[in-house]
């Protein structure tokens, strides 16, 4: 049998009025209208009520440094390359001090960023996070290129070391080890 | 409606001077004797109130609409988001108006004309007032029917001079329902008139407040609500209260336009300030239908007697005829005028109460509430209201 032929009730005079059903509807909507059903406070105005971000919310990627005010990004480009969209481009140089490279440029560009947090993810040095920020707006394609500055600007909302303080004090690690094997910090 | 403005042509004469004074006595005669001026002031205050009402409409639809699925809604422009209507219509003004290649021009332009010209045409026919009317036509429902039909001819031709397929369905859809609604909506207003034995709307108005319905020592107040054309003719009254939804192309039979089925229906060519008149004529005719089922249905600006509030003041300076107007026919015309507004409104709310309750009809169900139950229906009815009336009188 190809098809089932269900029964259908028949109707009661009164439903096939119409009207009492259309009364009974009414009557529902005016409940909603007068907030006695439904749900009140589901409207959130955003520009001037926020969303509470919950704590794994992946938002602009951003460059941290550390308690000393110290870059912590090595240029090593690890986010660079495995960044899907490749949305980073970084020009490393070289700097003093314990640490041998820092980028000169770090260019994030906003309009190609998937926010996937792989960045993050990947950074040994743990100066890329995912922060909090979500409003990107511009008038130029060229605005929406986030540079180092601008990276360091909204990392800093998260407080050094991107809100999760480094225990180990890299940097002193670093030159202790290096004094102990005699290379100093020239 | 003389009385209105009721300044004497001697007294204009002394206050006038050189060439003014020589034609004091002609314009007095023209305007004052011959009320054009009451006239042409009615004209420009329901001719200027109608559009405002619109955008307080528009409003309160979309408000409405947003607290009934628990939303908010504009609140953004002035307070409660009350001038988002006229925030809209400066939108509108100021868009690209584009008028396709392919459409009929003339017939393009004229549709969204027609839209707006008609229900305002239709307003005034009705009388506001014991003493407040622009027209008092003697056929006056007769000249209702017959202008607030051609309102067809607006959706008809935007659809047909658009020269595109959805716009052409939605006028076909639309003709065709509006023709058929039609039928019912005069028949069931003619049992009205049946019984009240005249044409004249005002007629219609007074015969609602002669305390026919007695049983006032059993009924007290009551008895009031229930001379309302409303409770003497439950069956009309719902009829036409249909009839009128699916004559103004409201859910649930707004066929014409069915975003879901027809993109926009038969304004779907239209943008701008074409579009906007459209909309306006749209809302423009649920005023009209609105203020026809209270004049007909609800006692039009009478109210359990509260409109002769002002009786003993009109009987003792009601024929004051020295000042340039007579603020005492003012005063009483605009507590008429007052009660009619909040009866409209109140309609006007039930218009889109039952938009937000409601969903759409199919056609072929449409059809058949028009021309198999609606049509018969009222037919009965008639003949139940006429064979009643023969018995009584």
């Amino acid at each position: 049998m190809a098809y089932v032929k269900v029964k259908r009730r028949e109707l009661t005079f009164a439903e096939r009025m119409y009207l009492p059903a259309i009364m009974k509807g009414m009557a529902l909507t005016f409940k909603h209208f007068v907030g006695v059903g439904g749900r009140k406070g589901v409207t959130l105005q955003y520009p001037d009520e926020k969303w509470e971000l919950p704590a794994f919310y992946r938002g602009v990627p951003s460059l941290v440094k550390d308690t000393a005010g110290r870059e912590k990004c090595v240029a090593c480009s690890l986010c660079e390359f495995v960044c899907p969209p490749r949305a980073i481009s970084i020009i490393p140089r070289e700097i003093e001090g314990v640490v041998e490279k820092a980028p000169e440029v770090f260019d994030i560009d906003m309009l190609r960023c998937i926010f996937c947090g792989y960045c993050e993810e990947v950074c040994p040095e743990e100066a890329i996070f995912m922060s909090k920020e979500y409003e990107v707006c511009g008038e130029t394609r060229e605005e929406l290129v986030f540079d180092k500055t601008r990276l360091y600007e909204i990392g800093s909302t998260l407080g050094p070391d991107g809100g999760t303080p480094d225990a180990e004090k890299k940097w002193e690690r670093l030159s202790r080890e290096q004094s102990a094997q005699g290379l100093g910090e020239d | 409606m003389a009385h209105l403005l009721a300044l004497s042509a001697a007294d204009a004469y002394d206050r006038a001077e050189g060439f003014w004074a020589s034609l004091y006595p002609w314009l007095h005669k023209v305007f004052v004797e011959n009320a054009w001026l009451t006239a042409v002031l009615l004209v420009l205050v329901v001719g200027l109130t109608a559009p405002l009402l619109v955008s307080l409409l528009v409003w309160c639809e979309r408000r409405g609409s947003a607290l009934i699925q628990d939303r908010l809604g504009p609140n953004r422009v002035g307070p409660l988001g009350l001038f988002q209507s006229f925030a809209d219509l400066g939108k509108f003004l100021v868009k690209e108006d584009v008028t396709p290649d392919h459409v009929n021009k003339p017939l393009f332009l004229l549709a969204p004309c027609i839209a707006v010209a008609i229900p305002l045409v239709v307003l005034a026919f009705i009388p506001y007032g014991r003493n407040v009317w622009i027209a008092d036509v003697d056929a006056g429902i007769l000249a209702c029917f017959a202008i607030s039909s051609m309102h067809v001819y607006a959706v008809a031709l935007g659809g047909w001079s658009s020269n595109s397929k959805f716009p052409l369905l939605g006028a076909v859809r639309a003709s065709a329902q509006m023709i058929s609604y039609e039928i019912a909506l005069g028949l069931s207003a003619l049992a009205v008139f049946l019984v009240v034995g005249s044409l004249r709307l005002q007629d219609v108005v007074l015969m609602q407040a002669d305390g026919w319905v007695t049983g006032g020592e059993y009924l007290g107040a009551w008895s009031k609500l229930l001379d309302w054309n409303m409770f003497k003719q439950p069956v009309g009254a719902i009829i036409f209260l249909i009839a009128g939804f699916a004559e103004t192309n409201r859910h649930p039979f707004d066929m014409p336009e069915a975003e879901s089925e027809l993109a926009a229906g038969y304004h779907t060519e239209y943008s701008s300030f074409k579009f906007a008149l459209f909309f306006l004529g749209e809302y423009a005719a649920m005023i009209v239908i609105s203020a026809l089922f209270v004049t007909l249905y609800m006692g039009g600006w009478t109210l359990f007697g509260l409109e002769n509030a002002l009786d003993g003041w009109v009987a003792s300076y009601g024929a004051d005829n020295t000042g340039w107007i007579n603020w005492v026919a003012v005063a009483e015309g605009g507590l008429h005028a007052s009660i009619f507004s909040v009866k409209t409104m109140a309609m006007l709310l039930f218009f889109i109460w039952v938009r937000w309750t409601l969903p759409r009809f199919r056609y072929d169900q449409l059809m058949r509430l028009g021309w198999v139950r609606l049509f018969p229906l009222s037919l009965a009815w008639l003949v139940v209201v006429a064979v009643a009336t023969g018995l009584l009188r």
